[in-house]
């Protein structure tokens, strides 16, 4: 049976085919002012992929903040709506079966779910504070301009670890500003900033606890700069899977197949 | 290349003055405060415990060339130099690094102080809205701190978040609040706390065809909810005063009176001073102690 699962993050959507279990095919693309819009173009290039029609996908389920977007709204006509951290419970589930604690980082949010056999267990968000998700990382990589995805491998090259002070994005962009100005490497702040920012992501994980394997996913899991200070803060082991970003729209998809039967 | 570079709307003007009527040759004590704040940096000189002269500019990148610029503009014109000052204090956000100083104040204590020479003895509660932080001050009537809360951590509620608005909607940061205040009805606040996720939901609403002083609306509505939830904490007593260059956004002290149901009194002196002319009478009765006079 062919299911599908979109996730409507902040900054992109993603798309998951799925047939009993098997992924037929994916899709992401960013999410513009129009959500329906760029989300439909998403899920339309993952049909032209499989060489599906809408009418094959027996459920289909949506996530992610921009899911009322799509929820019984052609041509997606998502009939269900699930919460993101069920929706990451499950799909981390299903690719790291051992899990227990689950670390979504998004561009706009970040999420600590305590999970058991792919069941939320207890969850803590932050969706108040920039300074906390994957904005945070863009705002800096603007400040210091350099491109995004630079600045995890720059990170990697750093020689000494710096402290920055500043908590909140807006202040912290005049920080590195400063940093530029008394010439620290981009290398050594690049490492200051995804430190400060593992530093916010730790103490809200640990509040629901850590307990292992921890599995991190969400887009800034794509960061390479990003896992060693989680590691360093959060005194563990973490499991980064394949394509760590589409493990929400995974999850959407097995749940759109599990109430199916 | 000029017409390329963005015009930077968030730069409010510097400025200095004299004050009639004031001199100097005869006095006790001369002395300053100089208050380099995160954003901008001000220098009051006090004539036996009077307001003499005073200037405003922004902090620059070293706290230090700035601490002396901003001394030497506001004693310009008067005959003094840093050296004839009896005493000097430091307060704000970089008050260690005002060279000539010889004491640092919080700047907790220096507004609270200031605020009582501003607004006279009346005052229990300052509301101190700066460039990087906001803080709620209790004092007695002696203009002394009893409590006080303070948020330095997030942009929200701060100058430097008006500052990232005014550059988003192009309008110059002292037209700002007056801008906001122009709408027929209020409308309902920006729903995001972080500056950052509040300036995209703005260019959203902006982008939906909003006008920019509905916009500005929204967003000092919402900056005056997240003010309240700090004053709260400390709860507000009659009288209640604004300190900070905040002070001076008619948007944002509006809607706090009116969600507060409280009428701030009116500045006799520019609210952004109150920092320093703190400091200076805290200088003076330092100087006094010096001279053996207290």
């Amino acid at each position: 049976m062919i299911t599908a699962g979109i996730d409507v993050g902040a900054r992109y959507a993603k798309v998951v085919l799925l047939d009993d279990g098997k992924v037929l095919a994916k899709g992401k693309g960013l999410v513009g002012f129009d959500v329906l819009k760029s989300a439909s173009e998403v899920f339309e290039n993952a049909l032209k992929t499989s060489g599906l029609s809408r009418n094959d996908i027996r459920g289909f389920v949506a996530t992610g903040m921009g899911r009322d977007a799509v929820h019984l709204k052609p041509p997606i006509n998502a009939e269900q709506i699930v919460s993101v951290v069920v929706a990451d419970a499950a799909g981390a589930f299903h690719v790291i079966p051992t899990v227990k604690t689950v670390i979504d980082v998004g561009s706009e949010e970040g999420r600590g779910i305590k999970v058991e056999e792919g069941k939320v267990r207890d969850f803590v968000i932050n969706e108040r504070c920039a300074a906390g998700a994957g904005t945070f990382i863009e705002a800096m990589a603007r400040a210091l301009e350099v491109r995004v995805e630079d600045m995890g491998p720059l990170a990697l090259k750093a020689t000494k670890a710096i402290p920055m002070n500043a908590q909140c994005c807006v202040f912290a962009e005049s920080e590195v500003v400063t940093l530029i100005h008394s010439k620290v490497a981009k290398e050594d702040i690049s490492k200051a900033i995804h430190d400060a920012m593992a530093g916010r992501i730790a103490s809200m994980i640990l509040r629901v606890g850590v307990e292992k394997d921890v599995v991190l996913i969400g887009g800034v899991a794509l960061n390479p700069g990003f896992l060693p200070p989680l590691k360093k803060e959060l005194r563990t082991d973490i499991i980064v899977p394949e394509s760590p970003d589409f493990v929400g729209a995974l999850g959407a998809a097995l749940i759109a197949s599990k109430h199916k039967e | 290349m000029s017409e390329l570079k963005m015009k930077e709307y968030w730069r409010w003007p510097e400025y200095r003055k004299t004050l009639p009527d004031i001199d100097w040759h005869d006095a006790k004590t001369i002395t300053a405060g100089v208050d380099i704040g995160s954003v901008g940096s001000k220098a009051t000189i006090m004539v036996d415990g009077e307001l003499y002269a005073y200037s405003a500019m922004r902090t620059g990148g070293v706290s230090e060339q700035t601490a002396i610029k901003t001394t030497e503009w506001a004693l310009e014109g008067t005959g003094l130099d840093i050296s004839q000052l009896h005493y000097v204090v430091g307060t704000g956000y970089g008050r260690v690094n005002v060279p000539f100083a010889k004491r640092t104040i919080t700047e907790i204590a220096c507004h609270a102080r200031g605020a009582h020479y501003i607004y006279g003895p009346t005052v229990r509660t300052v509301l101190d809205i700066g460039g990087q932080d906001c803080k709620a001050i209790r004092c007695d009537e002696r203009g002394k701190v009893v409590s006080f809360l303070m948020n330095d951590k997030c942009a929200a509620g701060t100058g430097r978040g008006l500052e990232v608005f005014a550059d988003l909607v192009g309008v110059p940061i002292q037209e700002l609040g007056k801008v906001s205040l122009s709408v027929e009805k209020e409308p309902p606040p920006v729903s995001n706390t972080c500056v950052i996720f509040a300036k995209a939901e703005s260019l959203a609403l902006l982008r939906q065809g909003w006008p920019n002083e509905k916009v500005a609306a929204a967003y000092h509505l919402a900056m005056a909810h997240r003010i309240i939830e700090l004053l709260n904490r400390v709860g507000v007593e009659k009288d209640f005063v604004l300190t900070g260059g905040v002070a001076k956004n008619a948007g944002v002290v509006k809607r706090l009176e009116r969600l507060l149901k409280i009428t701030p009194l009116e500045p006799k002196l520019d609210p952004i001073l109150a920092g320093a002319i703190g400091a200076g009478l805290f200088a003076k009765a330092l100087r006094e102690k010096e001279l053996g006079l207290r």
